[in-house]
């Protein structure tokens, strides 16, 4: 990198004062050389990994590789891409990740903000609900997917227990294929809702405490301030909550594969993350899946691209 | 949030009771949610004390009775468990610490020192934060497995260390994938810390002739102690509780160098299905380190989260 600035400062030479030599010099001291250790190591590293590898998958979803010997980039087309979008399974594949990613995010949303609005005012000790509430964070997919295996059990979960004790029939909560995708998202509800709570917290305790005041002067009521006043300001909260949520429900894999230990979820709620990963590492279809996971990506850049040029148009990354 | 309210002549009883209903209320809700969240752990808890029958028999959030009690299953899960135990802090510490410094590093780089076209590369470690790492496994399996089999390269060696075996080197490229994709996170973590402190701190040290280097051990690493707590907690929770890496690099439930999440799907399962006294003890395990650390750091766990946002 060095040495490609340098010559460039090198034809710039003949029209300055100064010799080239100083200037390189001057070059070579500048904040920019001197600082590109410190971004430089690490950028190149991550760079390679996340661009590198995101590379290669684009390349290999054009070839028809299927994991014998090294992927033939002599004929590269679209058909795996036309495969996927022309087989069913993808397409439910699909539409479950949409109902996921909705379904999912808003709940979430209403969820956390009204837990935030909840424990924002006037409760003892709410920093320390506040952690309870947000200790399904803390663990790790694989173990709350297990803990929810058994709440979902149908012989003897709490939530048959429930409906039973209120005089229905159980329910076959993961079996029953249209029922378990909600289930589903009710577990990983179970999960984010502290980690929404969390960010509309934040947000609610920079708003001035005086524009409660102002609205009680106005005599309006409690429910009216949060609804009129202090929600509308909570805007950037959802927005980056909201992306946070949607990019984890495309990418959603762990909890799906803890659940039942195989690389097919619970019959309906099959989403592209666990297709991808199922048509490459138990198949060997490495093109196949590649592809989808170059569409996922499309679809995770198709979330965060409008979210990042926001927040660049805002000053606020 | 009552009392100041200019009410006048207004009926001050009926307030009062308006005013205590609503308390009540919030605070119902407040017990309500704190049911909804730890049910699931302590259902969790209570039948993996419980002995089979006692499983059977009893209401899944009940204590166990006397004669139903049994550490047996957390015993069995213990034994089944320690070896990848020990996989899992071999891959996550190393990891960790190895993101948090390059993550540092790199905030550092980018907010302190100001040059061109710094957005661009920012934009770049953003972007990597958000990408869903389905799109980077089918080159990770044919990097680490056919490209540079380092694990097989490096197996001789790794087995001639003092407590480990050969198949411990299958952990190394995993190090080296946790380390690069938790890079992005760590930086944009760092750099929002970076950001707030004041710009007179690095002009300083620059009027008074330090170096870039100098700046950065003298001045940046010291008061960024707490951030590094923060990260560290965040990153170690993150990389210890990952499954998809470790599923695509180290494979099946039964390796040697398998962590905890790998393993724990598989425990306790059977052709005549789930022993969940088994499976529950072994969740838990699985999950005490990070429960240790959420605890004792639930403010900086959460100041992670909040950050990332």
């Amino acid at each position: 990198m060095a040495t490609h600035d340098n010559t460039e400062h090198v034809s710039d030479a003949p029209d300055e004062a100064v010799g080239w030599e100083s200037k390189l010099q001057y070059f070579l001291n500048s904040d920019f050389v001197r600082s590109a250790p410190y971004w430089g190591i690490p950028f190149v590293l991550m760079s390679i990994a996340v661009y590198g590898g995101i590379g290669y998958n684009f390349a290999i979803s054009f070839t028809d590789y299927e994991g014998l010997g090294t992927p033939d980039y002599s004929a590269l087309d679209l058909e795996m891409y036309a495969q996927a979008l022309s087989s069913d399974a993808f397409i439910a594949a699909a539409q479950n990740n949409l109902v996921l990613l909705v379904g999912f995010t808003t709940i979430c949303l209403v969820l956390g903000l009204f837990l935030a609005i909840l424990l924002d005012h006037g409760i003892r000790f709410s920093e320390k609900f506040q952690t309870v509430y947000l200790l399904p964070m803390s663990l790790s997919f694989v173990v709350t997917a297990q803990l929810w295996l058994w709440m979902f059990n149908v012989e003897s979960g709490i939530l048959n227990l429930v409906v039973t004790t209120l005089g229905f029939n159980p329910v076959d909560w993961l079996g029953n294929p249209s029922i378990a995708l909600g289930a589903v998202i009710f577990a990983l509800i179970w999960q984010f809702s502290g980690y929404t709570m969390v960010v509309y917290l934040a947000g609610l305790q920079s708003i001035p405490d005086d524009q409660f005041e102002a609205a009680r002067v106005d005599g309006a009521s409690i429910t009216r301030t949060y609804l009129r006043i202090i929600v509308p300001q909570l805007k950037e909260a959802s927005v980056s909550a909201a992306v946070v949520l949607m990019v984890f429900a495309l990418k959603a894999f762990t909890f799906l594969y803890a659940l039942v230990g195989r690389y097919r979820p619970p019959n309906g709620t099959d989403i592209l993350a666990t297709l991808m990963v199922r048509r490459a590492f138990k198949f060997g279809e490495w093109a196949y899946s590649a592809a989808i996971a170059t569409m996922l990506l499309v679809m995770a850049l198709g979330v965060i691209g409008p979210y990042l040029y926001y927040q660049y148009k805002q000053g606020s990354l | 949030m009552s009392q100041s309210s200019p009410t006048g002549s207004f009926d001050v009883a009926s307030l009062v009771e308006d005013v205590n209903l609503r308390r009540v209320g919030q605070y119902a809700l407040v017990v309500f949610f704190l049911g909804f969240f730890l049910v699931p752990l302590e259902t969790g808890i209570m039948t993996a004390i419980k002995t089979n029958e006692s499983v059977a028999r009893s209401l899944p959030f009940a204590p166990p009775a006397s004669e139903g009690f049994t550490l047996g299953n957390i015993q069995f899960a213990l034994e089944q468990l320690s070896g990848s135990f020990f996989n899992s802090l071999v891959m996550s510490i190393p990891a960790t610490i190895g993101s948090v410094l390059f993550g540092s590093m790199a905030a550092y780089g980018l907010t302190m020192v100001n040059w061109r076209a710094q957005m661009g590369v920012l934009m770049l470690f953003v972007v990597g934060v958000f990408v869903p790492y389905q799109a980077v496994l089918v080159p990770l399996a044919r990097f680490w497995n056919n490209i540079f089999p380092l694990a097989r390269m490096i197996e001789p060696m790794v087995a001639s260390i003092p407590f480990f075996q050969g198949y411990h080197a299958d952990l190394v490229p995993l190090v080296i994938t946790h380390i690069a994709y938790g890079i992005p996170i760590c930086t944009i973590l760092f750099r929002s810390y970076y950001q707030s402190l004041p710009n007179s701190l690095v002009e300083a040290g620059k009027i008074d002739g330090a170096s870039i280097t100098k700046i950065y051990r003298r001045i940046i690493l010291p008061i960024s102690k707490p951030m590094f707590g923060v990260v560290f907690i965040y990153q170690f929770t993150q990389i210890y509780n990952e499954f998809l890496f470790a599923f695509t690099l180290v494979t099946g439930s039964d390796a040697p160098a398998a962590p905890v999440t790998l393993v724990l799907p598989a425990i306790g399962a059977s052709t005549s299905g789930i022993d969940f006294g088994i499976r529950m003890s072994a969740a838990f395990l699985a999950a005490v380190p990070t429960l240790i650390l959420y605890v004792a750091f639930a403010e900086q766990f959460a100041k992670g989260l909040r950050t990332e946002a």
